[in-house]
């Protein structure tokens, strides 16, 4: 497997280069959202705006209004939390361009309940004008800003720093969930990093004889896929949703409200967090405590089937786990 | 007093009576109204709107358009700049902060020629854009404020986006002193004094009210003028109810910083009827029997002195 270092921190700047109404704004966690090269390569397209991201997030509506594209970036749980109604009322009732760029989705930061965004999607897909975006490897972290970029209102997403894995050969499109896997006795729907352990799986499901079909979602608002929510109601054993997010408003829900729709009365697992808070720990320590690994994945699966699986150790694919202190991340947190 | 000072201070002090009795005939109508709001603020808007913002004239005084619904994809449902700049370059721009003074702006608007006053049979009526707490498509608001605390953040990024176009026009925000209390706006002070954002002018009406009641019991925020000062900003206090002294007050030098002019102002300023609501001015309501009758005619004896 690929793995590519700060891949956003390079993409920005290069992404970024021609267009001179990209600016970027940052609440003092410049460097721990791989916004330094952009700072120092176009100081006069960079803000700082401190610890105070209400004012941050009005002050990006003010930019869209007078025809910047303001890419806000900071920790996820900091925009979201500390700055919901600037977002609600200053940017997204007014469906302004601002684009912001969460960091540290879910179990990616052993920095404890704090810096750990859990329900994001939940509370960001619930603002009329929102999109919501959770990217999911390098590639989709350096497709993500252009996607965002040509979005005319708001957009949230859920980045990935540091060392990321290259998971995906061709582009990320916005609305377009990816076919990992075919199958029809049981469709698999993931998003963000729960691509990996999904991928890790596919060698003892076959072993085992179960044919999943495997998604993987980017966009998770507008959430519009007709092709699952079919393939799920012509599956055997209906589907496993598998996401770093509480199971309580994020990927799981979405598939629960389009299959209610539908009228697709098939079972529905939702692998996450299952509505509790997580603490500082390692991200395959909290993946794996919190049942959203290949573990727990495949445990689902023996639920969703009916029968014990035959898992072999060496058919259970290694995951990327990045050191917590590497080099990639200028911070420790 | 030059003699263009004097006649000038008496337009819009005429200016202000007029807002003053405009809001108070609606109060009256609606059997409700922020009617302090137009004590306090008549001379600061109406002067604001006389000549000291930058303001291209319009050729007729215009119409509010009909409500389209909320702002949504390839639907701006941006209506209210029109009254004001339309946005355009080398204009200043103006943001109502406290949205719960957009009557008041209404009045000033009909008063200085922006807005035909056949627009107010619309005012607080379902699927109008008139609102009574308005928004951006309410006429002379340019940006969705009333959460309190917003406007300033939403006007410095604005005052920055002119200066990286290289625009000459100011941004205005008109701010409550109640507002003042919150997070947000002092977060913003912060940034806009550490951005150098001289071209974002904050004019505060210190009518001393919020919701509460009086502010002093609710919570502090004096030494005002100092705590702007603390913050980096130019800061001139001046006594709210004098149009000259605002406008020697915005022509205060202020390079690279922002400039912030306090008002002091009287939420019963020439309605001496409205004292014995103390500490309640936020909000003019009914409740008392006989109350509303006495002020139906209070109003109609000052539509009658106005020559109406």
């Amino acid at each position: 497997m690929e793995i590519r270092k700060r891949v956003h921190a390079q993409n920005l700047v290069q992404w970024a280069k021609n267009k001179p109404e990209v600016l970027v704004l940052s609440a003092d966690l410049t460097s721990s959202c791989e916004a330094d090269s952009f700072r120092d390569t176009y100081p006069g397209r960079f803000f700082s705006m401190g610890i105070a991201e209400q004012n941050m997030l009005g002050f990006a509506g003010g930019l869209a209004r007078e025809g910047f594209v303001p890419f806000v970036h900071t920790f996820a749980v900091f925009i979201y939390r500390r700055a919901l109604d600037q977002i609600a009322m200053s940017v997204a009732y007014p469906n302004l361009p601002v684009k912001m760029i969460g960091f540290l989705p879910g179990v990616t930061t052993p920095g404890g309940a704090t810096h750990q965004a859990i329900e994001d999607t939940a509370v960001m897909r619930a603002l009329p004008n929102m999109t919501v975006l959770e990217v999911g490897d390098a590639t989709e972290v350096e497709n993500v800003l252009q996607i965002a970029y040509d979005i005319p209102g708001p957009v949230y997403v859920r980045m990935l720093r540091g060392e990321v894995p290259r998971l995906f050969h061709t582009p990320m499109e916005l609305g377009k969930a990816r076919k990992l896997t075919e199958g029809d006795d049981l469709v698999i729907v993931s998003s963000g990093l729960c691509a990996e352990e999904c991928l890790r799986a596919v060698k003892v499901l076959e072993t085992n004889g179960i044919q999943a079909a495997i998604y993987h979602i980017s966009t998770l608002k507008p959430f519009q896929y007709p092709e699952i929510i079919d393939h799920i109601a012509h599956s055997r054993y209906g589907v496993i949703s598998l996401e770093n997010h509480t199971v309580v408003g994020g990927l799981g829900t979405c598939l629960a409200e389009a299959m209610a729709e539908a009228g697709v009365g098939k079972k529905l697992i939702r692998l996450g967090i299952q509505d509790q808070f997580l603490h500082g720990a390692s991200r395959g320590y909290l993946m794996r405590e919190y049942g959203m690994d290949v573990t727990a994945l495949l445990s689902a699966v023996e639920r969703a089937v009916g029968k014990p699986l035959l898992i072999r150790e060496e058919d259970v694919g290694q995951v990327f786990l990045p050191a917590a202190l590497s080099d990639a991340k200028p911070e420790a947190l | 007093m030059s003699e263009f000072d004097r006649l000038w201070a008496g337009e819009v002090d005429r200016i202000a009576k007029n807002v003053r009795l405009r809001v108070f005939q609606h109060t009256v109508e609606q059997r409700g109204g922020y009617l302090s709001q137009a004590c306090s603020s008549g001379q600061i808007l109406g002067a604001l709107y006389h000549g000291l913002m930058n303001l291209p004239a319009l050729d007729k005084p215009l119409l509010p358009d009909s409500w389209t619904g909320v702002p949504g994809p390839g639907h701006p449902a941006r209506t209210g700049i029109k009254f004001n700049s339309n946005g355009q370059p080398g204009y200043d721009r103006f943001v109502l902060s406290p949205a719960q003074y957009a009557l008041v702006l209404y009045a000033v608007l009909i008063e200085t020629g922006r807005m035909d006053e056949r627009g107010m049979k619309d005012y607080n009526r379902d699927g109008s854009s008139v609102e009574m707490i308005g928004a951006e498509h309410s006429p002379g608001m340019e940006v969705t404020t009333g959460s309190l605390g917003q406007g300033i953040s939403q006007a410095s990024g604005a005052a920055m986006g002119l200066r990286l176009k290289g625009e000459t026009g100011r941004v205005f925000v008109f701010l409550s002193d109640g507002e003042c209390q919150s997070g947000e706006f002092w977060e913003a002070l912060q940034a806009a004094s550490f951005h150098r954002q001289d071209n974002l002018i904050l004019v505060v009406d210190r009518n001393g009210c919020q919701c509460d009641g009086v502010m002093d019991p609710v919570m502090n925020i004096e030494p005002f003028d100092d705590r702007f000062r603390a913050f980096g900003c130019a800061c001139v206090r001046i006594p709210g109810h004098d149009p000259l002294a605002l406008a020697a007050a915005l022509d205060t030098p202020h390079e690279g910083k922002p400039l912030v002019v306090v008002c002091d102002t009287d939420p019963c300023y020439q309605m001496e009827f409205l004292r014995e609501r103390h500490p309640k001015f936020h909000y003019i309501r009914f409740t008392q029997p006989g109350q509303w009758e006495d002020y139906r005619d209070r109003c109609a004896a000052m539509a009658k002195e106005a020559g109406q």
